[in-house]
């Protein structure tokens, strides 16, 4: 019914282009020289106007009318079944929707008397809901339809007016980069508050500086108790192996953007740089496996060969996995910097008898040294926000040490088990959320300064 | 081509010497013999080659993956192609100052320190400073940027960079100076300042210089190369050049109906 | 400045002296320094890539084949499940269990006690029966037939045709062999020397007890030796303050049991090491031990005892005579990994081996791996689920990111004037291109499916509520979250192509009268496809990838079937990976490397595609 609706308002926005196109060559007095615009800006005009009518109406109206059924239904399973706890109630309704949807096919956990009742009232307002959509919507095309036809006339300026409305959809488009961030902040921003001021009671300072992390334990509904919720070791989890990573991937990297820049011939360019972007591609969940399964039983048993006692999980295999997922990302940033340097520098050192390696030190990298920097930051800004590869590889136990054969926890790490852990969904998003607005500010300040740096660069040499 | 009269020490013998970029000839068979203390200018019509044979004499197109150079050039008789000839050794010897002012994104004193830093010319502090001094002083420079040596030699205007790169090539005490189109980048007033700088610079080097403007050459060199299509046409006198050239092809490069 | 002292000129002469050619030198090795830290620096790097790539592609190859036996099944079918088999709805299946544990029975040709019969039944897999339903199904005429089916093995019975639980290997199979029976157990007998390799396995097992023995020797010397300082510690104590003796009791007390446990263990070690050492040792053959087996006459033995010339053994599966076996008429093995740490027993590994050598045990191609869906048998699973909702997700994506990336482009480059506004895009695109995925996830999660709520207000419903109600684990909430994503890459890559087009073509446009929105759309776009195109396959490859985001929107359940619209729960096969490599079956190993093999091929594809498309058509102006 709905998905016919929308066919019939796609169908009438075709017409609505057929019929204002033929309209304006009929009102044109000397053929088409005397139109201001051509007749298929015409169509074009009305087509729009039809479409974003259509559809604006429908989504709006479906919106209204879903939020209504739902709480209808909601409100009916509430007075029949009052003792339901929130989870169950959930339950009833999604049956009950399976049910009337799909009716002795449907796969559902039960069919009893409530389950039958509330899928009759769902099914009843689902119908009404069809109606309303489909009529206000198609009703509501239809007169903007009658109403841009007759504003088809030789002097009317069709085309500006298209094109202003395709322009409006362009800076839509563009605005929703906009629209994303503000929606980040916003979703994270609820649960934030909740937990700062509900769940801990305005204790802020224990999340930010007690030692102590597991918000869960004995907590079944709603409060949580502050003395569990210092973030430290989460932070210091992620410090740590953040630290491993970049330890591993800035002098990989580094030297082999030097080497590939301003050494290597072009053979081995030819083969290292496809390889070093291979390493780019290939998808975190798969550097997490090979965390997993090859390096973290490599580095126990390499430690316990040399008689240290090396946890099953430890911050240096997912340290130093994540390190070569960033080599690529140091590497091809700071080849980027270094080639951007200007060959006039390279060729002043060199007239003064300088050889390529005191070229590279002396001049080039001080020179590149902002970009490389920035480069640096960006794969901070990578590592801190990685999650696969610490959630297959790190551990979940919080954990405060300087020991990286220890296993350590990370934000991310955290994150993923709060939500996809067992406990009442509402009283898990609190802390979760909070770290990832941490997550999300720490990274946002990291990627404006890096960016910031990388502009102020590019100007210098452009 | 005729001969030469010898005034002056020879500085570079060049024998037939041919340059390759790739499967393209880019220098002929060129003989040349360059003095000491003396300038030389080498010009021609753009893409003759004059450039390019300007670098063979420091090796610069070493750093270039497909230049190849075929022939022979000897700086005060050695063969500077030669195996043994390091060619970090030969620049610090044979010093350049390019089209466009480069100075390094460092302090105007690193500038010109550079050089003797990695040459290792001064063994202390001291030293060091008296060959920026010195430097600086020779290429005219020095009163303009002696209270400000920490600024930045990027924040320089044009014709003190340009003075800036010469004091930098100087400072690492070559024997020979390559100029190419020192002044192409500069206004009248800087040109004129290092045209002046040039002619100083005579008393104490050998200076190759690659010029556009005719009159430069004329103003500043006692013996012109032209080049024509990779070949070295005529050489000889400057003046006599300028007055009485011998091939036909100087005669219109020089009264400007081609170039 | 300091006072002049240098002598320019004078200096041009150390460019040729010794110090200059040493110096030189020096200078040379820095330089051949850095040369090797770089070449160090990428040898590195691609021997972590080809670590990474020879892990996953040698655990992939264990699953390359999986194993069937074939079974001579008689195919009947109680009256109930004849209907339900002559249903047309694939959905309802039929598991014929009866018919092929019947099947796998007549192949021991005995009379098996119960825990042997369970036994037997779970080396098929659980859907065996299933299977073979649905082969009926296909054909009914098969009911009432004889029907050779191949039915697959369970996933530790493929382990162990696989090699990962050990292999039967020679026990010094030597000489003949003398069988007979003492009541229960059966004697054997053999040369001296035949037998040697299971005795050195069990005598250097033996070893390796004795000397954990030993250790727990040394363990509780230490603490009888702590026992007893404290206890003189506080037989001091008492003697000065006179205090009672509870203590000292309690103390006496843990020192006793302490000693004795030492004692035990010395006597253990010791004689464990005496049996080590000992070469007429008898050794008892226990559960922890290795299995020694031996196969003659058509039956197979259990040692239960080994001697340097004789032992005890029970039968596991009869023998057809007793008395002497030529040589070369049996055959002894042994299993290294002891039976308590195994799921198959010595008589499920007797039977598969026995079936082994019979012939009825085949491999065939894994195909199962990429036609099934996920499943919790480890034998049964396969990505093909995954692979739909994949391919959902990611039309879903494309038809959103597209579109919406492209349309930013061209305004940002063509139609935005230079202001603030304008700025804030750009450095809001800039950052969400580096905003970590996680929060993608946890965006998506709330303003798609639970809304967004202030202090206990519902600001807005999940919007797509709507549409579906329950979003979570759709192709659809993966799609969108993943077009958010991706949207900031194709964004960029869009406008460097656009920028990339000259001025000069849209000056032609616009000078002979099209409008600006014109020129970009006929004369602009068409010449940045290419690269628009390249860069959004690039950035679909990411997201192809990509897997928290989604785990975060509940793509990590477990779901059987694939969905047949992009509204239907399903996984992609990044989730599944991380499903897979979390299950704790072993067999699973090989499979999550399997499914890693296949989507690094579609990666490779996509990369491959996007590398041709630019080669293809870049144009440089």
């Amino acid at each position: 019914m709905l998905s016919l609706s929308l066919l019939a308002i796609v169908m009438l926005a075709m017409v609505g282009f057929a019929m204002g196109r033929s309209r304006a060559v009929a009102v044109a007095p000397a053929g088409h020289a005397s139109l201001h615009s051509r007749p298929s800006y015409h169509g074009l005009y009305c087509l729009l106007w039809v479409l974003i009518v259509g559809l604006g109406v429908f989504v709006l109206l479906d919106m209204v009318m879903t939020s209504h059924k739902t709480s209808a239904v909601y409100a009916l399973i509430q007075s029949q079944a009052p003792e339901l706890s929130e989870i169950q109630t959930q339950l009833v309704f999604l049956d009950a929707s399976k049910i009337a949807v799909e009716g002795e096919a449907a796969v559902v956990s039960s069919r009893d008397a409530l389950r039958i009742l509330v899928a009759e009232l769902y099914a009843e307002k689902t119908a009404l809901l069809s109606w309303i959509v489909s009529i206000g919507a198609l009703a509501a095309a239809a007169a903007s339809f009658a109403v841009t036809y007759r504003q088809i006339d030789a002097g009317f300026r069709a085309r500006n007016r298209a094109e202003r409305i395709l322009r409006g959809i362009l800076w839509i488009s563009a605005t929703i980069a906009i629209l994303t961030t503000i929606g980040i902040v916003l979703a994270l921003l609820g649960e934030t508050l909740n937990f700062f001021i509900d769940q801990i009671d305005g204790q802020w300072a224990a999340f930010f500086f007690g030692t102590t992390w597991s918000p869960l334990s004995g907590v079944h509904e709603g409060e949580l108790d502050p003395a569990k919720v210092g973030s430290i070791p989460l932070f210091a989890g992620t410090l740590m192996i953040t630290v491993i990573a970049m330890l591993v991937a800035v002098p990989i990297g580094l030297f082999a953007a030097i080497y590939l820049s301003d050494f290597a011939g072009p053979r081995v360019r030819s083969w290292a740089k496809p390889m070093i972007e291979i390493l780019a591609g290939i998808p975190t969940v798969v550097y997490g496996f090979f965390a997993a399964i090859t390096v973290a039983p490599f580095v126990r048993d390499a430690g316990q060969a040399i008689g240290l006692d090396v946890s099953a999980q430890s911050a240096l295999a997912a340290g130093v996995v994540m390190g070569i997922m960033i080599i690529p990302f140091i590497s091809s940033l700071s080849d980027d910097v270094i080639n951007a340097v200007p060959q006039s520098l390279r060729d002043g050192s060199y007239g003064l008898g300088a050889t390529k390696a005191e070229t590279m030190r002396k001049v080039i990298l001080p020179a590149a040294l902002p970009g490389i920097v920035s480069a640096v930051l960006l794969g901070v800004s990578r590592a801190v926000g990685e999650t696969m590869i610490v959630v297959m590889a790190a551990g979940q136990g919080a954990n405060l040490t300087w020991n990286p054969l220890e296993e350590v926890t990370t934000v991310t790490v955290q994150i993923v088990m709060l939500i996809l852990g067992d406990t009442d969904a509402s009283t898990a998003a609190g802390p979760a959320y909070t770290l990832g607005f941490v997550l999300f500010f720490v990274t946002l300040v990291l990627n404006i300064i890096a960016l910031r740096i990388v502009r102020r660069y590019r100007e210098m040499y452009d | 081509m005729q001969d030469v009269e010898v005034q002056n020490d020879i500085k570079f013998r060049a024998r037939g010497v041919d340059v390759f970029y790739g499967d393209n000839q880019a220098i002929k068979s060129v003989d040349i013999d360059i003095e000491d203390r003396a300038v030389t200018a080498f010009i021609g019509p753009s893409g003759c080659g004059k450039s390019t044979f300007l670098r063979c004499l420091n090796r610069m197109n070493d750093t270039i993956d497909i230049c190849r150079v075929m022939g022979e050039i000897r700086l005060d008789g050695d063969d500077i192609y030669a195996r043994d000839i390091d060619p970090v050794q030969l620049r610090a010897r044979v010093g350049m100052v390019f089209q466009k002012p480069n100075p390094f994104p460092k302090s105007i004193y690193d500038n010109v320190a550079y050089g003797p830093r990695i040459h290792g010319l001064a063994s202390t502090r001291i030293e060091l400073d008296d060959i920026v001094e010195q430097s600086l002083k020779r290429a005219a420079i020095w009163a303009e940027v002696k209270d400000r040596l920490d600024a930045p030699g990027t924040g320089l205007s044009g014709g003190q960079q340009q003075r800036l790169c010469i004091a930098r090539a100087v400072a690492t005490a070559p024997e020979v100076l390559l100029m190419d189109e020192p002044c192409s980048a500069l206004d009248p007033i800087a040109t004129a300042q290092v045209e002046e700088l040039i002619d100083e610079l005579r008393e104490s080097y050998s200076v190759v210089i690659v010029t556009h403007s005719m009159q430069q050459a004329a103003r500043v060199s006692q013996k012109t190369a032209f080049f024509h299509l990779g070949e070295v046409l005529e050489y000889g006198e400057t003046g006599k050049i300028f007055t009485n050239p011998d091939h036909e092809k100087t005669q219109q490069y020089i009264t400007g109906r081609f170039g | 400045m300091a006072t002049t002292t240098v002598d320019m000129t004078a200096l041009s002469a150390q460019h040729t002296s010794e110090a200059a050619n040493k110096r030189s030198r020096a200078r040379h090795w820095a330089q051949w320094r850095l040369k090797a830290y770089g070449i160090a620096a990428i040898m590195l790097a691609a021997l972590a890539l080809g670590i990474l790539i020879s892990t996953v592609i040698v655990r992939a190859t264990t699953v390359f084949y999986e194993y069937y036996i074939s079974l001579d099944t008689m195919i009947e079918v109680a009256e109930g499940d004849r209907a339900r088999l002559a249903d047309p709805n694939p959905r309802v299946r039929v598991g014929l269990d009866k018919v092929t544990r019947t099947a796998l029975l007549a192949k021991v040709e005995r009379d098996l006690s119960r825990n042997e019969r369970r036994d037997l039944g779970r080396l098929l897999s659980t859907d065996a029966g299933l299977e073979l339903g649905d082969a009926v199904k296909a054909d009914m005429g098969l009911i009432g037939q004889r029907y050779l089916y191949p039915a697959l093995l369970d996933d530790e019975v493929q382990m162990y045709l696989k090699g990962a639980i050990g292999r039967l290997q020679d026990a010094g199979t030597a000489g003949p062999l003398e069988l007979t029976e003492e009541g229960d157990e059966i004697r054997l007998s053999f040369e001296p020397g035949a037998m040697a390799t299971a005795r050195e396995v069990l005598a250097e097992q033996r070893g390796i007890k004795a000397r954990a023995a030993r250790a727990e020797v040394a363990r509780q010397e230490n603490a009888i030796a702590a026992t007893r300082a404290s206890l003189a510690a506080a037989a001091q104590a008492q003697a000065e303050e006179d205090e009672e003796g509870a203590e000292t009791a309690s103390l006496q007390s843990a020192l006793d049991a302490f000693i004795a446990r030492r004692d035990r263990a010395r006597e253990l070690a010791e004689a464990l090491q005496a049996k080590s050492a000992d070469p007429a040792a008898v050794f008892d053959l226990t559960g922890d031990d290795p299995s020694v087996l031996i196969r003659t006459s058509g039956g197979w033995l259990k040692l239960s005892e080994l001697g340097p010339e004789d032992a005890k053994a029970a039968v596991m599966e009869p023998l057809s005579t007793f008395g002497e076996a030529e040589p070369g008429a049996w055959e002894a093995f042994y299993l290294a990994r002891p039976e308590v740490s195994r799921n198959l027993n010595d008589r499920q590994i007797v039977w598969v081996e026995t079936f082994k050598r019979m012939g009825f045990v085949f491999s065939s191609l894994n195909t199962r791996l990429l036609s099934s869906s996920d499943s919790s048998n480890a034998e049964l699973a396969g990505i093909w689920g995954a692979m739909v909702g994949s391919f959902w997700t990611m039309i879903v994506t494309f038809c959103l990111a597209f579109p919406i990336g492209v349309m930013a482009a061209i305004y940002l480059e063509e139609f935005a004037p230079k202001n603030r506004l304008t700025d804030f895009i750009e450095v809001n695109i800039n950052n969400l291109a580096a905003v970590s995925s996680i929060v993608f996830g946890l965006f998506g999660i709330t303003v798609l499916i639970t809304g967004v709520k202030l202090f206990d207000v519902q600001l807005f419903d999940g919007l797509l509520r709507a549409i579906i109600d329950d979003p979570r684990s759709t192709p659809l909430a993966g799609g969108f979250v993943l077009a958010l994503m991706s949207l900031p890459t194709i964004i960029i890559a869009a406008r460097a192509s656009i920028r990339a087009v000259p001025p000069s073509i849209r000056d032609a446009a616009l000078g002979i009268g099209a409008s600006k929105l014109q020129t970009s759309t006929h004369h602009v776009l068409p010449l940045a496809m290419p690269g628009i195109l390249t860069g959004s396959i690039i950035a679909m490859a990411q997201a192809l990838g990509e897997t928290a985001p989604l785990i975060i929107i509940g793509m990590n359940s477990f779901i059987q079937e694939a969905p047949s619209t992009p509204f239907d729960k399903g996984n992609v096969l990044p989730s599944l990976i991380y499903l897979w490599n979390n299950n704790s079956e072993r067999l699973f190993d090989g499979k999550t490397a399997a499914a890693i093999v296949v989507l690094l091929i579609f990666l490779i594809a996509m990369n491959a595609l996007a590398v041709l498309l630019r080669k293809r058509f870049e144009r440089r102006w």
